[in-house]
């Protein structure tokens, strides 16, 4: 068996090893206090397109700390980060690994825009990348593929997926644009360059909050960052109400009844959290995986170069 | 036949697709984080060799295809049919010219090929990387050259057309890469 071998070279292990102490190094300057929350826990999320692994007797494996350190943060933790691992079933790939390592922190009283720029100070850094782009969801779709995601029907979304690939499956609106999103926009984005996409469409919103865009369209408050073609980071103006939260859990399990996936019991503990109350913040998780290998992109094909051992000789 | 998810989507598996059975050559997973998952998947279609790609819904299955290669040795045409055996079973399987397409230019009897099964009948046929045939004709060559000039065709037993260096005769054996279709050297006998 040649397997037992790591897949990643011991250059790419002393490059993680750096990474981490500089993150720690960064946060420390700026007071931001390293927390751990638990990998394994009693419930996983309602997300439609995120499948926890279930673990008998136990619960879930975490597909991410947000919950927990949300609970951090509204019993008065201040300003948090974690590096942790988080688990996500069915994601294995040139750039997914069932489990990968996750850099998520929490600043209360930061603006999502006060966010973004820390973690642009961070992602340049790391990365050696000085350039640096930010872009609305819905501009930067309609400057690559030439419709407007918001506004435009359904009939429309395919009629343009379609002239990118005549053979796709049957895809709902929010689908056709992760499609589009992923296969066509993602790669045409600048290289050499942070690109900071914000805005995203109202079913993405996920756990931020919503508000009304210039053209008086509902949006997310989120953003995402990616460099070279890889989606590094995703951030939140933090939902911060107990009751919308309950809602987007219903209506998480609602789409998931529709596609035939299992009930996921809304976790009632950061539902308690919320009405005890959450401070107005702004949170981001950055793949650290990722991360490395945009920063090795010349020695580093696929996370099997980053990681030690992923899925398929762990 | 078992059907395969996505998740079980690698390269070299076997599945059918619009009726024809398909080798899966790379598999892309792709996800934006909070999004739908796909699969970017490059095939072979086995029957027509041509090159297929296509998205999938991740969770999405297809049916696999009783595809199997077998190493089998060629014994003749009757001139509809190709005749194969395989040598442990001795088996033998008959193969149209379909099946057998390009690699009947590279036929010799007794060679042992790589015949591609679809439901136990022949789909494919794939000449062994080297074959050593004789050539049937081919204008004489001037004597002293080297391999190094422009040579010329020369016409072999299969039925094949190769560029050999001009010293090369009739009547010689010679080795050729059926990937390429070029000379390799010649078989001293």
């Amino acid at each position: 068996m040649t397997n037992w071998r790591p897949s990643a070279s011991l250059h790419a292990l002393q490059a993680r090893a750096s990474l981490y102490a500089a993150i720690r190094q960064f946060f420390s300057e700026r007071h931001v206090l390293e927390v751990e929350t638990p990998s394994l826990a009693q419930h996983g999320v309602t997300d439609l397109h995120i499948d926890c692994i279930a673990v008998p007797r136990y619960g879930y494996l975490q597909s991410s700390p947000e919950f927990h350190m949300k609970r951090l943060l509204a019993s008065g933790s201040g300003p948090i980060y974690q590096i942790g691992k988080a688990f996500r079933d069915g994601e294995s790939g040139s750039k997914h690994n069932p489990e990968f390592t996750m850099l998520e922190w929490y600043r209360p009283g930061f603006s999502l825009q006060d966010l973004i720029e820390e973690c642009i100070v961070l992602l340049r850094s790391c990365l050696n990348i000085t350039q640096t782009a930010q872009h609305r969801f819905r501009d930067i779709f309609f400057d690559v593929v030439g419709v407007d995601p918001i506004r435009s029907d359904i009939a429309t979304l395919r009629h343009t997926a379609q002239s990118y690939d005549a053979h796709l499956p049957e895809l709902d609106k929010p689908a056709l644009i992760d499609w589009l999103m992923s296969c066509v926009v993602e790669p045409a984005l600048p290289q050499h360059c942070i690109n900071i996409v914000t805005d995203f469409p109202e079913w993405a919103a996920a756990l931020a909050q919503k508000k009304a865009d210039a053209n008086g369209d509902i949006v997310a408050q989120r953003f995402e960052i990616y460099a070279n073609g890889i989606e590094l980071a995703n951030g939140y103006l933090e939902l911060i109400d107990a009751q919308e939260q309950a809602l987007r859990f219903t209506h998480d399990n609602a789409l998931r009844q529709q596609q035939n996936k299992d009930f996921m019991r809304p976790d009632q503990a950061l539902l308690s959290a919320l009405e005890h109350g959450l401070p107005q913040c702004s949170g981001v998780a950055i793949g650290l995986d990722r991360v490395l290998l945009v920063q090795q992109q010349a020695q580093s094909q696929s996370l099997a170069d980053i990681i030690a051992f992923p899925n398929d000789r762990a | 036949m078992a059907t395969y998810s996505t998740n079980e989507f690698k390269s070299g598996l076997k599945v059918m697709l619009d009726g024809d059975p398909c080798a899966i050559v790379e598999n892309e997973f792709v996800k934006p984080g909070k999004g739908q998952a796909f699969n970017r998947v490059r095939l072979r279609n086995l029957k027509t060799g041509k090159m297929w790609e296509r998205t999938f819904k991740s969770g999405e299955s297809l049916e696999g295809a009783d595809v199997i290669d077998v190493e089998m040795q060629y014994l003749y045409s009757d001139g509809e049919f190709f005749h194969f055996m395989d040598p442990n079973s001795f088996e033998q399987q008959a193969a149209d010219a379909a099946a057998v397409g390009d690699a009947k230019l590279w036929l010799a009897e007794e060679d042992s090929c790589t015949v591609t099964l679809w439901n136990g009948v022949p789909l494919a046929v794939t000449p062994p990387n080297f074959v050593e045939l004789e050539i049937v004709e081919t204008d004489p060559g001037v004597k002293g050259d080297t391999a190094g000039t422009g040579g010329k065709p020369a016409k072999l037993t299969s039925g094949a057309v190769v560029r050999v260096p001009l010293f090369v005769q009739q009547g010689e054996v010679i080795k050729v890469d059926t990937r390429s279709g070029e000379y390799v050297s010649r078989v001293k006998e």
